[in-house]
C-alpha cells in the first residue's frame, strides 16, 4: 500500500509515521489493530482468571484444606469475578466490536479513532492496575461487587479496595468512551443503502449493549465515588455510625450489575446470530422480532435490579414487583431462542467449530436462563441466594452462554482477522472437552448450592457431605483446562502454519466476506451500497436473495479509489493521555498528591494536545482491485 | 450516477431524504427570542425565590416548584440546547437518559425510603 | 457552518469517513483555521461529534440523578446538625442561579455569533459566559468556606456528606466548563471565532447548558425545597 500524502510534520504535535513494528501499534487508530490489541489482552486476562479459578478449585476440592488462607482465597474470588467479568469478557466482546463493526456496516473506521485508541488503552492500564494490587500489600477482597461496608475503612485496611475502586473507574470510563463511540458509528457512518433495518443483528446487539454501558456506567461511577470519598475523606455515605445505610451500596451497584449481565451475554447473542444462518445457510429467522426482542431486553434490563436484593427485606410489594419485571425478561429472551432454533430448523446444516459452540451456547445458556427463571421467584431466592446454585447459575450463562458464544465468534470470525483457518479437528475437540469439563465443574454447583453450601467460602468441614461433588467440580474445572488448552494450541499452529483463508471461507453473508482476510486498512476499495440484509449472500446467489432494489451501478465513493483513500492519522496522544490518566489513578490509590498533581496535570495538557492536533489524516492509495 | 442521484436513492432507502446537505444549523433563531427566553427564565427564578416564603403556598409548594422548575429545564434544553429545532435523534437520546433517570431513581428512592432506612 | 464536503454530502459521507482532502491536508497546520472548518455529517445528518455530545449528556442524566436520589434519600436522617434549613442561603443562591443562567444565555449569544461569522461578538460573548461561570464559581467558594464555619463539613454528617459531594460536583463541572470556555477564547485569539469554529464552540455550549440545567434542578430540590424543612 502507498501512502500518497503524509501530514506535514511540527515541532511537538509530530504524527508518528511508522505502518509497522512497535510504534505502529502504540500509536494506531486503526479499529482492526485495536480489536486486535483488545482479543489478545482480553485471552490474557481469561488465562490469569482462569488460574485464579484453579487455585480456588483446588483449595476446595476436599474438606479442610489450607492451601490457601481464607483472606487469599477472598482476594482470589474477588480477582477472579472482576477479571473474567471486566478484564476477560467484556474486552473480548469489545474487540468483535471494534473489529467488525466497520466491516459489518460498510465503513473504514468508527467515528472516533484516537478515541477507540484511549479506551484500548485506558483498559489495558486499569487491568494491569488491578493485577498489580498483589505487589502492594494485597488485592482487593470484598466480592466482585464490594458490598458495603466490607469495603469501608473501617473494615477493610489495606490498599486492595483502593485499587479496586480507581482500577474499576479506569474500566468504566474506557467503556463510557467506547459506547459512545459505537453508538455514532452505528447511526452515522452506514454505507448508503444500509438502513437500521438492514443491519447485521450482531450490530443491533452492539447496539443494546452501548446504550446499557451508556446508561448503566455512571451508576457504578456514583457508587465508586461514593466509596471513594468515604474511605478517603471520611464521608458516610455507608456510615451507619453516622447514619448511613449500606443498601445504597447494593441499590447503585445492581442498577449498573443487572444491565451489566446483559451488556455480557447480547454480544455474544449477536455472535449466535451471524454464525447460525451462516452455518445453515438460511437467512435469520424472524430478523425484526430478534431485533425488537433485543432492544426490550436492553430496557426491561433497567428495570429488575433489585432482584438481587430479595433478601434484604424489601417487603412483598417490592418483592413482587421485581420478580414479575425479571419473569418478564424471560420472554424476549424466549423469543430470540426459538428463533435460532428456527433459523436451523430445514436448513443445509454444516457442522463447523463456530456452529457447534453456537449450539452449546444455544443449550448452556438455556439451562443457566431456566436456573435464573427460579431465582427470580422470591420465594425461592431466600433458599438459593449467596448458594452454589447462584454459582452455578452465573457460569451456565457467563461460560456456557458469553463465553460459548464468543468462542463461536473466534472460530468464525479469526480467518478475517489473521487471515488463516483455525484446524477444525482440533476445534471440535476443544469444543467437546470443553462442553464436558464445564458441566462437570459447574452442573454439581446446582447439588452444592442446594446442599447449602454458600458462595465465598474458602473451605468446609468433611460432616457436611460436600466433598464428593466438590471434588467432581474441581477435577472437571482441570478438563475445561485441557479444553482451553487445545484451543491455544490450534491458536499456535494457524498462526504458524494454518491454511490461508481467503476472503470468504466461509461462504458468509455479510460484507465482512466481501473484501481480503485480513482486509487492507481501508477495509472498503470502493464502499458497497447495500440494498438487502445480508448483502454479500445477495451479491454470489441473486436468485436466493430477496433484493428489494436493484443496485445502483456505482456509487459516491467510486472517485475515491482513484484519487486515494484517506484514513486518519495514528496518534501519541491516546496512550499518553491514558498514561496521564493512571498515573493520577495510581496517585489515588497511594494518596499520594503530587502523584495526583501530575496525573490532573498531564491529563489537562493530553487532552489540549489532543484537540489542537486534531484527527489528521493520510491518503493511501488502494492496491489490487479487491 | 453521480453523487447525488446516489445520495437520493440512498435517502429514499432511508426514508428520510436530506440528500440536498440539510445539517443542522439550517434552522436560524432570531436574536429576540433568545432573549426573551433569558427574561423568563429570570423571571421564573425571581418567582421561585418569592413563593417560598409565602406561608399561604406552603401546601401546594413541591409541585408548584416542581412545575417552574420542570419548565426553565424545558426552555434551556429546548431553545439554548437547539433541542426544539434539531433533529428528533437527539431529543431522543436526551430524552432518552432522562427518563431512565427519573425512572430508575425515583424508584429505587421509593424502594429505599419504604424500607425505613 | 456551511462547510460540509459537496452536496451529496451524506452518501459519501459516513463511508468516506466524513473527513476529505479538506481534513488530511489541514494536519500540520495546527494553528491553522483549517482544521475545525470541517464537519462529519453522518447518515443522520447530524456531526459526529455532536452527537457524541448528546450521548454523553444523556449518560451524565444517570450520574447527577444518582447523587441527587442519594440526597434526598438522606434528607433528615442526619443524626446531628448543622441542618440545610440552618444553613442554606435561598437569596444568595438565588442570585446565583441568576448568574448562571445569564452565563447560558450569553453562550447561546456567542454561539449565534459565530455561526454567523460575527467574530467579535462571538468572543465578546464567549468571555462574557466563562466570567460568568466564574462568578457562580465565587458564589460556591463564598457558600462553602461560610458552611465549614458554620460546623458543615463532609464528615460532620449526612447532610453534610451528600450536600458537599452533589453540589461539589457539580462546581467540578462548572470548573472544567470554564477552562474550555476560557481554551476556546484563548485559541480564538489565534485562529478566530468565526463559522469554522462554531461547531466546537456549539459543543461546549450544549456542556455548558447541561450544567445549567443540572443547576436548575439542584436549585429546587435543595435549597428551594429546604423551607419546608
Ligand atoms: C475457568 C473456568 C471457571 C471456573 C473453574 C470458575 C470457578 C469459580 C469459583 C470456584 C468461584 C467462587 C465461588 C465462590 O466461592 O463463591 C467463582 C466465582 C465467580 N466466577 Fe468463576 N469460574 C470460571 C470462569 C468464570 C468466567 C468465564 C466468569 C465470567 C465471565 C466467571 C465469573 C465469576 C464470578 C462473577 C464469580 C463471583 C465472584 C464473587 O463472588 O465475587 N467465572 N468462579
Ligand atoms: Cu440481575
Amino acid at each position: 500500500m502507498a501512502v500518497l500524502e503524509q501530514p506535514r510534520q511540527v515541532g511537538l504535535l509530530r504524527r508518528p509515521t511508522s505502518l509497522t513494528g512497535f510504534w505502529s501499534w502504540v500509536t494506531t487508530v486503526d479499529h482492526k489493530r485495536i480489536g486486535i490489541l483488545y482479543f489478545w489482552t482480553a485471552f490474557f486476562f481469561l488465562l490469569v482468571g482462569g488460574i485464579e479459578a484453579l487455585v480456588m478449585r483446588l483449595q476446595l476440592a476436599h474438606p479442610d484444606l489450607e492451601l490457601v488462607t481464607g483472606d487469599r482465597f477472598n482476594e482470589l474470588v474477588t480477582m477472579h469475578g472482576t477479571t473474567m467479568i471486566f478484564l476477560a469478557v467484556m474486552p473480548l466482546s469489545s474487540a468483535f466490536f471494534n473489529y467488525m463493526l466497520p466491516l459489518l456496516i460498510g465503513a473504514r473506521d468508527v467515528a472516533f479513532p484516537r478515541l477507540n485508541a484511549l479506551s484500548y488503552w485506558l483498559y489495558l492500564f486499569g487491568g494491569i492496575l488491578l493485577n498489580v494490587s498483589w505487589l502492594f500489600g494485597g488485592a482487593p477482597n470484598a466480592g466482585w461487587f464490594g458490598y458495603a461496608p466490607l469495603t469501608s475503612s473501617v473494615y477493610n485496611l489495606g490498599r486492595g479496595i483502593d485499587f479496586w475502586i480507581q482500577g474499576l473507574q479506569l474500566l468504566g470510563v474506557s467503556s463510557l468512551i467506547s459506547a459512545i463511540n459505537f453508538i455514532v458509528t452505528i447511526f452515522n457512518m452506514r454505507a448508503p443503502g444500509m438502513s437500521l433495518m438492514r443491519m447485521p443483528v450482531f450490530v443491533w446487539n452492539q447496539l443494546a449493549t452501548s446504550f446499557l454501558l451508556l446508561f448503566s456506567l455512571p451508576a457504578v461511577t456514583v457508587a465508586l465515588i461514593m466509596l471513594m470519598f468515604d474511605r478517603y475523606f471520611g464521608a458516610n455515605f455507608f456510615n451507619a455510625a453516622k447514619g448511613g445505610d449500606a443498601i445504597l451500596w447494593q441499590h447503585l451497584f445492581w442498577v449498573f450489575g443487572h444491565p451489566e449481565v446483559y451488556i455480557i451475554i447480547l454480544p455474544a447473542m449477536g455472535i449466535v446470530s451471524e454464525v447460525l444462518p451462516t452455518f445453515s445457510r438460511k437467512p435469520l429467522f424472524g430478523y425484526s422480532a430478534v431485533v425488537f426482542s433485543t432492544a426490550l431486553i436492553a430496557f426491561l434490563a433497567f428495570g429488575v435490579w433489585s432482584h438481587h436484593m430479595f433478601t434484604v427485606g424489601q417487603g412483598p410489594v417490592v418483592n413482587t414487583v421485581f420478580a414479575l419485571t425479571t419473569m418478564t425478561i424471560a420472554i424476549p429472551t424466549g423469543v430470540k431462542i426459538f428463533n435460532w432454533l428456527a433459523t436451523l430448523w430445514g436448513g443445509s446444516i454444516r457442522f463447523t467449530t463456530a456452529l457447534l459452540y453456537s449450539l452449546g451456547f444455544l443449550s448452556m445458556f438455556t439451562i443457566g436462563g431456566l436456573s435464573g427463571v427460579m431465582h427470580s421467584a422470591a420465594a425461592s431466592n431466600l433458599q438459593q441466594h449467596d448458594t452454589y446454585f447462584v454459582v452455578a447459575h452465573f457460569h451456565y450463562v457467563l461460560i456456557g452462554g458469553a463465553l460459548f458464544g464468543l468462542f463461536a465468534g473466534i472460530y468464525y470470525w479469526f480467518p478475517k482477522m489473521f487471515g488463516r483457518m483455525l484446524d477444525e479437528r482440533l476445534g471440535k475437540w476443544g469444543f467437546w472437552v470443553m462442553l464436558i469439563g464445564f458441566n462437570v465443574t459447574f452442573f454439581p454447583f446446582h447439588f452444592l448450592g442446594l446442599l447449602g453450601m454458600p458462595r465465598r467460602i474458602y473451605t468446609y468441614p468433611a460432616e457436611l457431605g460436600l466433598a464428593r461433588w466438590n471434588l467432581v467440580s474441581t477435577i472437571g474445572a482441570f478438563i475445561l483446562s485441557v479444553g482451553i488448552l487445545i484451543f491455544l494450541v490450534n491458536v499456535w499452529k494457524s498462526l504458524r502454519y494454518g491454511e490461508k483463508a481467503g476472503p470468504d471461507p466461509w461462504d458468509g453473508r455479510t460484507l465482512e466476506w466481501s473484501i481480503p482476510s485480513p482486509p487492507p486498512v481501508y477495509n472498503f476499495r470502493r464502499i458497497p451500497y447495500v440494498h438487502t440484509r445480508d448483502p454479500h449472500w445477495a451479491r454470489k446467489y441473486p436468485h436466493l436473495a430477496q433484493a428489494e432494489e436493484p443496485p445502483p451501478a456505482a456509487t459516491a465513493a467510486d472517485s475515491e479509489a482513484e484519487h486515494g483513500i484517506h484514513l486518519p492519522s495514528p496518534s501519541y496522544m491516546p496512550i499518553l493521555l491514558a498514561l496521564a490518566i493512571t498515573v493520577g489513578a495510581f496517585g489515588g490509590v497511594f494518596r499520594n498528591v503530587p502523584l495526583v498533581a501530575l496525573g490532573v496535570v498531564g491529563t489537562i495538557v493530553s487532552v489540549y494536545l489532543w484537540s489542537v492536533e486534531g484527527e489528521g489524516g493520510i491518503v493511501v492509495e488502494p492496491e489490487g482491485d479487491a | 450516477m453521480n453523487e447525488r442521484e446516489a445520495a437520493r436513492a440512498h435517502g429514499a432507502v432511508r426514508g428520510h431524504a436530506e440528500a440536498h446537505g440539510a445539517h443542522e444549523g439550517a434552522h436560524v433563531v432570531p436574536t429576540s427570542t433568545y432573549l426573551k427566553v433569558g427574561l423568563v427564565l429570570a423571571v421564573i427564578t425571581a418567582v421561585e425565590f418569592g413563593i417560598v416564603y409565602v406561608p399561604a403556598l406552603k401546601p401546594v409548594l413541591i409541585p408548584l416548584l416542581l412545575i417552574l422548575s420542570a419548565a426553565k429545564f424545558v426552555l434551556v434544553a429546548g431553545f439554548f440546547m437547539h433541542l426544539k429545532f434539531d433533529r428528533w435523534v437527539l431529543a431522543g437520546f436526551f430524552a432518552a437518559g432522562l427518563i431512565l433517570a427519573l425512572g430508575t431513581y425515583l424508584g429505587l428512592g421509593a424502594i429505599f425510603a419504604h424500607r425505613g432506612g | 457552518m456551511a462547510e460540509h464536503h459537496g452536496t451529496g454530502g451524506h452518501a459519501l459521507q459516513g463511508p468516506a469517513r466524513g473527513p476529505g482532502a479538506a481534513q488530511a491536508l489541514a494536519v500540520g497546520h495546527p494553528q491553522g483555521a483549517g482544521h475545525h472548518a470541517h464537519s462529519e455529517v453522518g447518515v443522520t445528518g447530524i456531526d459526529n461529534r455532536k452527537l457524541g455530545m448528546w450521548l454523553f449528556l444523556a449518560s451524565e442524566c444517570m450520574f447527577f440523578g444518582a447523587f441527587i436520589v442519594a440526597y434526598i434519600a438522606y434528607q433528615g436522617k442526619s443524626l446531628s446538625g448543622p441542618t440545610p434549613e440552618e444553613l442554606l442561603n435561598i437569596p444568595l443562591t438565588s442570585l446565583s442561579t441568576f448568574v448562571l443562567l445569564m452565563s447560558s444565555l450569553a453562550m447561546v449569544l456567542a454561539v449565534q455569533a459565530a455561526q454567523q461569522d460575527r467574530q467579535a461578538d462571538a468572543r465578546k460573548w464567549l468571555l462574557a459566559t466563562a466570567l460568568l461561570g466564574l462568578g457562580f464559581l465565587s458564589f460556591q467558594a463564598y457558600e462553602y468556606t461560610h458552611f465549614i464555619h458554620a460546623g458543615l463539613t463532609l464528615s460532620v454528617n449526612l447532610f453534610g456528606t451528600t450536600f458537599y459531594t452533589l453540589t461539589g460536583l457539580h462546581g467540578l463541572h462548572v470548573t472544567i466548563g470554564v477552562g474550555w470556555l476560557l481554551a476556546l477564547f484563548l485559541r480564538s485569539l489565534k485562529v478566530g471565532l468565526g463559522r469554522a469554529q462554531a461547531l466546537s464552540l456549539e459543543l461546549a455550549g450544549l456542556y455548558w447548558h447541561f450544567v445549567d440545567v443540572v443547576w436548575i434542578v439542584i436549585f429546587t430540590l435543595v435549597y428551594l425545597m429546604s423551607v419546608l424543612g
